[in-house]
């Protein structure tokens, strides 16, 4: 670790286990934890091309302030997903996306 | 880090899940300070570790899931699953072996004499003059989700 390449595999790593948790598991709330993950990784990558592109010496404070707000908004769309995943399991008693199919027409 | 990522991913049991994000946002948050980001690897761990995850323990606990049954797991999904990250994993060795200045030790900061670097400091003060609209549009979306969350978990009573 501590270069470049190092940063940005370990965020790739996180981004793969993400997706592929996203496509595998059937569970939504698990599928939405892995969501999270690859905003995560995502936001380890705009650190670190922050960290290691140097404007006058400094890091570039405009990719840290981009992180700041992806996490604000993943913030409020946890709280709206998590609702919508109550509601949902309020009318079908299921957490299962295999079980919800009345939108598979 | 990367291991709790799996643990995620592979455990059965929601809430053991759950608290293999936790570790591993923790871990994430001690890459973020070690990039000299400090703010938001403390913000990182005070919304991620603190907010979300609370959030998500109370919504497993609401619903009271237990462990899943042991259903079979749905041979395409998990087939579909190991080639995209397989494709994804041999892209990106691909691109980082070919990507020379990815080759970079962390460059030190250079500091006016003698002061302690202050992300923080440096953040807000961008925060509040060239991306002060920005954080009045975040504002609006944050009432916007908190309406809509009151909205959605009321019971309709209505109908």
């Amino acid at each position: 670790m501590g270069t470049l390449n190092g940063y940005l595999l370990v965020s790739g790593l996180l981004f793969t286990i993400g997706l592929t948790g996203v496509i595998v598991r059937r569970n939504i709330i698990i599928i939405f934890m892995c969501l999270e993950l690859m905003l995560s990784a995502a936001n380890l990558t705009l650190v670190a091309f922050s960290r290691f592109g140097l404007v006058n010496g400094l890091p570039n404070h405009h990719g840290q302030l981009l992180v700041f707000f992806t996490i604000t908004v993943a913030a409020a769309e946890v709280a709206v997903g998590l609702a919508i995943i109550v509601a949902l399991y309020r009318a079908k008693q299921t957490v299962h996306v295999e079980d919800l199919k009345s939108l598979g027409g | 880090m990367l291991l709790f990522g799996v643990g995620v991913v592979v455990n059965r049991n929601p809430v053991a899940s759950a608290l293999c994000l936790v570790v591993s946002f923790v871990g994430l948050a001690s890459l973020f300070i070690s990039l000299d980001a400090h703010f938001l690897g403390i913000i990182q761990i005070l919304v991620y570790t603190g907010a979300v995850m609370v959030l998500f323990l109370f919504i497993i606990m609401l619903l009271d899931l237990k462990e899943e049954a042991r259903r079979a797991l749905n041979a395409w999904a998990v087939a579909g699953g190991a080639v995209v990250a397989l494709c994804l994993v041999g892209t990106l060795l691909h691109v980082l072996g070919t990507f020379p200045k990815g080759e970079a030790t962390l460059p030190p900061l250079v500091v006016p004499d003698g002061q302690a670097y202050e992300d923080t400091k440096a953040l807000g003060t961008l925060l509040f003059t060239e991306y002060v609209f920005h954080v009045q549009v975040i504002g609006l979306l944050l009432l916007g989700a908190t309406v809509g969350v009151v909205a959605l978990s009321k019971k309709e009573a209505s109908k």
